[in-house]
């Protein structure tokens, strides 16, 4: 028995401009569960579909304040604890040359918690997702904006969704199988 | 896109991006260079030159690990040699992609967009030559791992007073924090690959690296704000890291090392060879690849008062150093001056000054500026002048130190040469694999700067 679920309807259009003022009407007409998609960030895009929260730069902070800890307190404890050795009589505890390191554990982990942060908050690496099931999505990433309406929208109904986004005037319309 | 941005994009005279593209003209003609155009005879010529230098290098080091290091010509006093020069050198070169990649974002100078890519490749490549120099100048290489902080039976851990140590984290981490920025950079542009291969495994290929990207708008934006906040993490490592390089040399109490200008002059001379590498690849390539249209006159012009900023504070340093060598009345100072001007390494030194400080200065004049061919030969020529800058620092100043008994000549042997010709076989192969198998301009910044991108609320 073939039983096709659908995962979303997604509309296709022009310009950058065609899309954002296509996903404020949407979101504005209730829909919740939408995204769209683009070959370039646009600015203002995702707060139109009701994106507010960027995790990110709190991640990157914790990164760096991870490393910066890690970087002195490495410093310290091998320096001053576990093995103090005498170097030119300086103090074991000789804070002003640990600070050099502590700085570049700080980027260091900061930068890393930034990438794969924003990789993980992403949902990335994920090489299959529905939406490359439509054939014109490919499009995606050259000169093609899309628009999706999950069918896990509370407002999400076969024929209505559809209806109303043919109303946005794409120049097509898919569905996305699941 | 706020307001200032589409300033610095469309309102000036030359313009970033040659007219008539549209979203997908940008995309094919960028993504045609990887996926459609075939190698060229003289691409394999290029590279097979190079992947023989970066044989001849792997020979050189091959015989340094069975020798050692008395096959250089390092010797007491000079004990720093070529290894040193190059890795200076080679580090220094590398700060021009993360200039170009993280401060000019954070400067919004949208004319980066289509150098950016290139310029990090450079960089990366750069420190991969760089690495290798600390690394078989340790003596018994197979134990440069030593260098890192690890629990060993022996006990003990590193010394971490030593600017040497923190060269260690330094450069490692600017390794990994330009590799990250790379990486992170492309996997739009593999997405974009991914989509237009015909051939399934080519496809393959891309679509994993691409790691699944699909362009979703919120994606995009953690995208943005980690790409910008990793941007501004890296502008203060680079500085950091050049700064941290010449501590090297400025904390030992050596004439001609110990000054506090090191730190500001040895950034600077990095940003100007950096550039110079910049203007000596996409001239070439840009030319080769037909991508006038993206890497214009502005591009070169920009890039070419960026060397002639940089390099009046090169020469700001030169005449602070001399003129501390007079001023401080140290006469160990004194004579390391003349000894540069007047001493056995003084061809070196007026080369130095005529490569790095006179012959730049035709950059004042706007047809040369907008010329590629003389770009390209001043470019070169500043290289080798901050390579001799190097040389004069590591060597002249080790060679006649405090007491005449001790003083003694440094004679580079051939195996000192391979190896440093070896390392730039080594970048250029990078560099010519890297043209054929990665978009070698980043194709999602570019859309950004087409008319048809602009949006209003």
């Amino acid at each position: 028995m073939k039983r096709e679920r659908i995962y979303g309807i997604m509309a296709e259009f022009d310009s950058a401009q065609a899309l954002i003022d296509a996903a404020k009407r949407t979101h504005e007409a209730g829909y919740n569960k939408i995204d769209a998609y683009s070959p370039f960030p646009i600015e203002g895009l995702a707060e139109e579909l009701g994106f507010h929260r960027d995790e990110v730069p709190l991640v990157v902070l914790i990164g760096g304040i991870i490393g910066g800890l890690t970087g002195y307190l490495m410093q310290y404890w091998m320096s001053a604890v576990d093995y103090p050795l005498n170097i030119g009589g300086k103090p074991y505890h000789s804070w002003p040359a640990f600070i050099v390191i502590t700085f570049e554990m700080t980027i260091l982990f900061a930068g890393i918690f930034a990438v794969f942060g924003m990789l993980a908050l992403n949902g990335l690496p994920m090489p299959y997702h529905p939406v490359f099931n439509v054939p014109r999505f490919a499009l995606a990433s050259k000169d093609r904006f899309f628009l999706i309406v999950f069918s896990s929208d509370p407002k999400y109904d076969p024929a209505g969704t559809r209806g109303f986004l043919a109303g946005l005037q794409p120049r097509s319309i898919s569905e996305v199988p699941s | 896109m706020d307001e200032q941005y589409k300033i610095t994009a469309n309102a000036q005279e030359a313009p970033v991006i040659g007219p008539g593209y549209t979203f997908g003209t940008v995309t094919e003609k960028i993504s045609a260079i990887v996926l459609t155009r075939p190698a060229s005879n003289g691409w394999f010529v290029g590279f097979g030159i190079a992947f023989l230098m970066t044989m001849m290098m792997l020979y050189a080091i091959g015989y340094l690990v069975l020798k050692g290091i008395g096959i250089w010509g390092v010797t007491i006093p000079i004990g720093w040699g070529f290894a040193i020069v190059n890795f200076v050198w080679w580090i220094g070169i590398g700060h021009a992609g993360t200039l170009i990649s993280a401060i000019l974002l954070l400067l919004r100078q949208s004319w980066r967009n289509s150098i950016n890519r290139f310029a990090e490749a450079m960089t990366l490549f750069a420190v991969a030559c760089a690495g290798i120099f600390p690394a078989i100048h340790v003596g018994r290489p197979w134990l440069a791992y030593w260098l890192f902080p690890y629990p060993s039976t022996m006990g003990v851990w590193p010394q971490f007073r030593s600017p040497l140590m923190w060269d260690v984290f330094a450069v490692s981490t600017y390794a990994t924090i330009s590799a990250l920025f790379w990486f992170i950079g492309l996997i739009p542009d593999m997405a974009t690959l991914r989509d237009r291969a015909q051939h399934p495994a080519t496809r393959i290929i891309y679509g994993m690296l691409s790691l699944g990207w699909r362009g979703s708008a919120r994606h995009w934006h953690r995208y943005e704000t980690a790409y910008l906040l990793l941007a501004g993490l890296a502008t203060p490592l680079v500085l950091s890291v050049h700064t941290v390089v010449s501590f090297d040399f400025a904390v030992g109490i050596v004439p001609g090392w110990h000054t506090t200008i090191f730190p500001p002059y040895f950034v600077a001379g990095a940003i100007y060879s950096g550039f110079a590498m910049v203007l000596m690849l996409a001239i070439p390539i840009r030319k080769i690849y037909g991508l006038e249209d993206f890497i214009t006159e502005r591009h070169l012009q920009n890039a070419a008062k960026v060397m002639l900023a940089t390099g009046l504070i090169v020469a700001y340093g030169y005449g602070i150093e001399a003129f501390m060598g007079w001023y401080s009345g140290d006469r160990y100072d004194a004579f390391t001056l003349w000894n540069r001007l007047h001493g056995p390494y003084a061809i070196p030194y007026w080369a130095l000054l005529i490569c790095n400080i006179f012959i730049p200065q035709v950059l004042w004049v706007r047809k040369l500026r907008t010329s590629p061919v003389a770009l390209f030969f001043i470019s070169g020529v500043i290289l080798v002048g901050m390579w001799l800058e190097r040389f004069i620092i590591v060597v002249v100043s080790l060679h006649r130190d405090f007491l005449t008994s001790s003083w003694g000549m440094y004679y580079p042997t051939r195996w000192d040469w391979m190896t440093y010709f070896g390392t730039i076989g080594m970048f250029l192969a990078a560099i010519f694999l890297f043209v054929r198998l990665l978009p070698m301009i980043s194709i999602f910044e570019m859309r950004t700067l087409l008319p048809e991108a602009e949006v209003k609320e």
